[in-house]
């Protein structure tokens, strides 16, 4: 196996969708191939890094202001289905014409 | 209106309860509804849109646009799948509103200077993101992942970060399982390419 196809089957290996035979065939050649075994560790640790991390959290404060205004248009909207679609595209009309 | 299909022999699960009572004109059901996905739909339209007021209107309009729509959700896929779907579609809107110079898309197979071959081997340190606050952390993964192509910054989000499997992201976004899987690869490995600056190993000083 050259370089080249362990990378090509880099996803599958990291997310462990692949056959037995393949992964077999992919870990004997990480297990003599150093650049492969580096990339394929740090790419992994890029994932868990991202998935651990807090990135874009909804602070409590925003979070009830857009629950608010959330249910304040569901609400107008099964009262008056078409008022609320036109009131909802005036807005943005008005948003994307400032 | 047609109730949501279940799979044969399986009872229906609390969130299918929930999107059926809320197709019925129950708010409270539905805004149990945002309370379950309010957070992932908010770290998905910001890490689009790279912009918090667009992130915050993103997901008063993809929740809005659900609940108008419930009717036309089949149950075929999960509710948050459908629902991803929607809050990616308004988010590539308000980018493409904001950046109406750059083309945006999710179909774009775009080839990168970097693309998938790793240019720089280097192992790094154990436990890498400990070398920084928390604050400093966030600074480099927002920045690292902002200079990716929308197409894979959206695939990885979906697929790395929410940890929808590789056939929701491709129903999320319109797309066929090898072209996630595709874009999927790059986006990883562009990623660890970017990172490896911060946290390569070092000797002496571990920091850049």
């Amino acid at each position: 196996m050259k370089c080249s196809d362990f990378l090509k089957e880099l996803t599958d290996y990291l997310d462990n969708t692949m056959d037995p035979h393949t992964k077999a065939d992919l870990e004997e050649h990480l297990q003599w191939c150093h650049n492969c075994y580096v990339v394929c560790n740090t790419t992994k640790s890029t994932i868990e890094i991202y998935r651990g991390s807090k990135l874009y959290e909804l602070p409590d404060e925003l979070r009830t202001r857009i629950h608010d205004a959330i249910v304040t248009k569901c609400q107008c909207h099964k009262n008056d289905p078409e008022a609320a679609n036109s009131s909802e595209q005036t807005s943005s009309e008005d948003k994307s014409s400032k | 209106m047609e109730a949501i299909e279940n799979k044969v022999g399986e009872p229906p699960s609390e969130e299918s309860i929930l999107v059926e009572a809320a197709r019925s004109g129950d708010i409270g059901a539905f805004e149990s509804l945002v309370r379950r996905y309010d957070r992932n739909v908010f770290r998905i339209a910001q890490h689009i849109t790279q912009n918090r007021e667009d992130a915050e209107d993103v997901v008063q309009d993809a929740f809005l646009k659900a609940y108008q729509n419930l009717g036309q959700f089949q149950g075929q896929s999960k509710f948050y799948t459908w629902l991803v779907r929607i809050a990616v579609n308004e988010a590539l809107m308000r980018l493409r509103r904001r950046r109406p110079e750059r083309t945006v898309s999710i179909d774009e197979d775009v080839k990168t200077e970097e693309d998938s071959i790793p240019r720089e081997i280097a192992d790094w340190s154990p436990n890498p993101e400990q070398q920084y606050t928390q604050s400093e952390l966030k600074d480099i993964l927002g920045k690292t992942i902002q200079g990716l192509p929308t197409s894979f910054r959206t695939v990885f989000v979906l697929r790395d970060v929410e940890g929808l499997s590789t056939e929701e992201t491709a129903s999320a976004l319109e797309l066929s399982v090898p072209a996630v899987k595709s874009r999927l690869l790059r986006a990883r490995l562009q990623l660890r390419e970017r990172l490896n600056k911060y946290f390569k190993r070092r000797d002496g000083d571990t920091r850049p």
